[in-house]
């Protein structure tokens, strides 16, 4: 590791992200990386998951960007990385143990495979998983058609309890992806970009005092909000489950390592993936113009509990950690819809009452007709928002040529109807069954206006 | 109707009430719908401003009505001039201006939206509190207006202006713009931006404090408040209605696990519970295992079957279900008002409602 570490309490910390580019797939032994090409060994990455005695079959498959190819329906996207911080994997208290609360986070080396993700597809958990088209009219709803998908098929042993069956499957691509990391980037990398990410410093930190109003730049933080509505609604911090957790402030390029993973079945088109988490586009943008457009104050976890007593708790303090942080502004992304408006709506009046401007991130649930309106509950001092779309809009998408996955689940999936397939052989869907198309970190450019 | 002038300019039919029909006032109120060739009253006006947009059209003819004629006849009268209007082959159709009449403002709404599904691009204009605006926004075009006949100019102006885009086939990407009411419909478009970067930027804006515009205006919440607490359940008959999706097992009128467009009515004669056999949850926004492992945790029927007895009220034989889960606020409304309708008709009282 070239990289110098800075010492520990006295620097904010730094990582510096490399990434190589992956510019195809095919299956060969051994798992490695020729010119941009990745190519997997199957026999020993099945052999790897199916040691999961949960798991009877893996099947694996490629999807490449302007295929012909239907992926359904999907369960998580990953990103494959490797930290070079011996004492930080990736995955955080998924893969291996690590308290966030006993250990602080190390600066250091993080190298991703970008261009390419595990996605992890199977017989249906929950309503709301989704699918990807990687050509036609639904490719452009997602990023993830421009992406080479090592897909995992899935099947587990019968008689699998459904939570046991989310469980085997999202370990299963965390598996996947850590095995395709460390088979690939523990070798002498290949050039790739690289950039670094100085964290901001939080007030109580060790080290010199707090350099809040040093520049006269506005200060922003950021208020990152989980599904945790539990029953396949739920995310993880560092392996914790985050219903039973409190608000909290993050190092922001945690995320990098995937300290945040997704485990939900919540609609597809506004939950965050795991690959969504680890790249969050307002994480990376704050932190890449820290400094110099402005200050990045810090980022917030908070949840989505179902209960009104754990969204009041939730929101009082999430809105004391964004205070404490002093900060002129706060982004505020919501996951999910329905139930989780009201902890957005919280969440803003709360912050609001501290004299903190807020700007929301949603998607809007409008109707098919676009006439009704869009959130299930909303407040006076909500008067900045991003909208990411409204999900119930149909979309047509053709029949493709090639599924991978089962797409007779069609008719069952949240955004789909008894009434969803065509006699041509398309489909007439809400955006609700795209993955990641109204997603509220912002990734995409949908959007919706008042006609 | 010479085939000559059909091919040559641009045919326009006007919708007119009674009063500028030139017929008179409100005594002239109930008079039944007739025609005239060639513009009448406010269609000169129109004539004359179409051709300074350089369009050179022809009001081919003016359809008159009563107000309160209309009012009391619309069905009749959409049923008998709509196809008139059609023989004359417009390519545009205009009606009113209407503006804080509210009669005229329904009329001209309903003879605009009858024209629209029929391919015949049809413009009205009223002024914002005139009840055919709320009425008819979400499908027709409405120019505003003035509240009273000295902003027929001006009213006129916009909507020549709206009608020469309409007669050329441009979109109207934003009605606000054209000095229309917005229709209230959520239309989706890809930005040139991503979100993330918008709300950066609009974060900044309200952080100087520069101006910065919503992609979602907050909108009027329809609160209601909650009715006082029975003192006594003696005698009286209590519905269980849920959005939970608690249906029969098979979903036998496929409600939809998001986004429902229907509610169902399912029988509780002689059911003293729910069997994990005989119900099940059609609802998508919740892990359902547990509501099918025992649906009554959804319709508590079992409850009320125990508590029935006890507090001597009287279980309604019949139960309504639906999914809540992204089911847009205007289906669930008319799915509570149809609901509340049979309700009441059928003698219950109350009302438990159970959501997830």
């Amino acid at each position: 590791m070239s990289y110098a570490k800075p010492k520990e309490g006295v620097q904010p910390v730094t990582h510096q992200w490399k990434k190589i580019a992956v510019t195809d797939l095919g299956f060969s032994s051994p798992t490695r990386l020729e010119n941009g090409k990745l190519f997997i060994y199957v026999d020993e990455l099945t052999g790897l998951l199916q040691s999961d005695p949960n798991i009877k079959d893996v099947k694996l498959a490629i999807a490449r960007p302007g295929e012909s190819v239907r992926i359904i329906p999907v369960k998580d996207v990953i990103e494959p990385r490797l930290s070079l911080i011996p004492e930080y994997p990736v995955f955080p208290g998924v893969l291996s143990a690590w308290d966030a609360d006993a250990n602080g986070v190390p600066s250091g080396e993080i190298v991703s495979l970008s261009g390419m993700v595990v996605t992890t597809v199977g017989s249906i958990v929950g309503f709301q998983e989704g699918l990807i088209d990687m050509s036609g009219p639904g490719a452009r709803y997602s990023l993830f058609s421009q992406k080479h998908h090592l897909v995992l098929d899935i099947t587990v042993k019968e008689g699998t309890q459904r939570h046991d069956h989310e469980k085997t499957v999202r370990m299963a691509g965390f598996k996947a992806s850590d095995y395709i990391a460390r088979s690939v980037l523990n070798h002498p990398l290949p050039a790739g970009s690289h950039e670094t990410l100085v964290n901001p410093e939080y007030p109580g930190s060790p080290g010199p005092p707090k350099r809040a109003g040093r520049s006269g730049l506005p200060r922003i933080a950021y208020l990152y909000m989980l599904q945790t509505q539990g029953l396949l609604h739920d995310t993880y911090y560092c392996g914790v489950d985050v219903k039973t957790m409190l608000p909290r402030r993050i190092v922001p390029t945690e995320v990098l390592f995937g300290a945040i993973v997704s485990g939900n079945c919540v609609s597809a088109c506004d939950k965050n993936t795991t690959y969504h988490q680890q790249n969050n586009p307002i994480i990376l943008e704050l932190l890449r113009r820290h400094g110099t457009d402005w200050d990045f104050a810090g980022c917030v976890i908070t949840n989505e509990n179902v209960t009104l007593g754990d969204k009041q708790r939730s929101s009082t303090m999430a809105a004391e950690l964004i205070a404490s942080l002093s900060p002129d502004g706060v982004i505020v992304s919501k996951e999910g819809f329905g139930n989780p408006d009201a902890d957005l709506m919280m969440n803003c009046s709360k912050i609001e009452a501290h004299g903190i401007k807020t700007v929301l991130l949603t998607d809007e649930f409008a109707g098919q007709d676009g006439a009704s309106q869009s959130l299930t509950d909303t407040h006076p001092k909500a008067d900045a928002i991003v909208s990411t779309g409204n999900a119930n809009d149909v979309i047509v998408l053709p029949p493709l040529e090639k599924v991978i996955g089962d797409d007779r689940v069609i008719t069952e999936l949240a955004g789909g109807s008894s009434k969803c397939l065509l006699p041509d052989g398309s489909i007439a869907i809400e955006l609700q069954a795209l993955i990641g198309s109204t997603n509220q970190l912002g990734f995409e450019r949908i959007s919706s206006r008042m006609k | 109707m010479a085939e000559a002038s059909r091919n040559r300019k641009t045919r326009i039919v006007h919708y007119v009430n009674q009063f500028f029909g030139g017929v008179g006032g409100e005594e002239k109120a109930d008079i039944e719908p007739f025609t005239i060739q060639g513009p009448q009253g406010p269609g000169r006006l129109f004539e004359k401003l179409f051709r300074e947009e350089n369009a050179d059209v022809e009001i081919v003819a003016t359809v008159v009505c009563g107000d309160s004629y209309f009012a009391d006849n619309q069905e009749n009268v959409l049923r008998e001039q709509i196809p008139v209007i059609r023989g004359y082959h417009p390519d545009l159709v205009v009606a009113g201006p209407a503006f804080n009449a509210g009669r005229y403002g329904m009329a001209c709404g309903a003879i605009c939206q009858a024209l629209e599904p029929l391919g015949i691009p049809a413009i009205t204009a009223m002024y914002k509190e005139n009840p055919g605006l709320d009425q008819y926004r979400k499908t027709v075009l409405i120019v505003e207006s003035a509240s009273t006949v000295s902003g027929m100019e001006d009213a006129v102006r916009n909507m020549v202006r709206l009608g020469v885009k309409r007669l050329r086939g441009q979109a109207i990407e934003s009605p606000k713009a054209e000095g229309c009411f917005e229709q209230g419909i959520r239309q989706n478009f890809f930005h040139e931006e991503p979100a993330y970067r918008r709300a950066i930027d609009m974060l900044l804006r309200k952080i100087r404090g520069e101006p910065f515009e919503t992609e979602y205006p907050i909108p009027f919440f329809d609160r209601v408040e909650p009715r006082p607490a029975l003192a006594d359940l003696k005698g009286v008959t209590i519905a269980l209605v849920t959005s939970g999706g608690i249906v029969p097992t098979g979903n036998p009128d496929h409600i939809e696990s998001s986004s429902a467009s229907k509610y169902g009515k399912y029988s509780l004669e002689g059911l003293a519970t729910l069997e994990t056999k005989s119900h099940q949850s059609a609802h998508g926004g919740y892990d359902n295992t547990y509501a099918n492992e025992d649906p009554n945790r959804v319709l508590p029927i079992d409850m009320m079957r125990n508590l029935e007895k006890a507090l001597g009220f009287k279980v309604h034989p019949w139960y309504y279900a639906t999914v809540g889960n992204g089911t847009s606020v205007d289906n669930a409304q008319k799915f509570a008002k149809e609901i509340a309708v049979e309700l009441i008709r059928d003698g219950v009282q109350a009302v438990i409602l159970t959501s997830t």
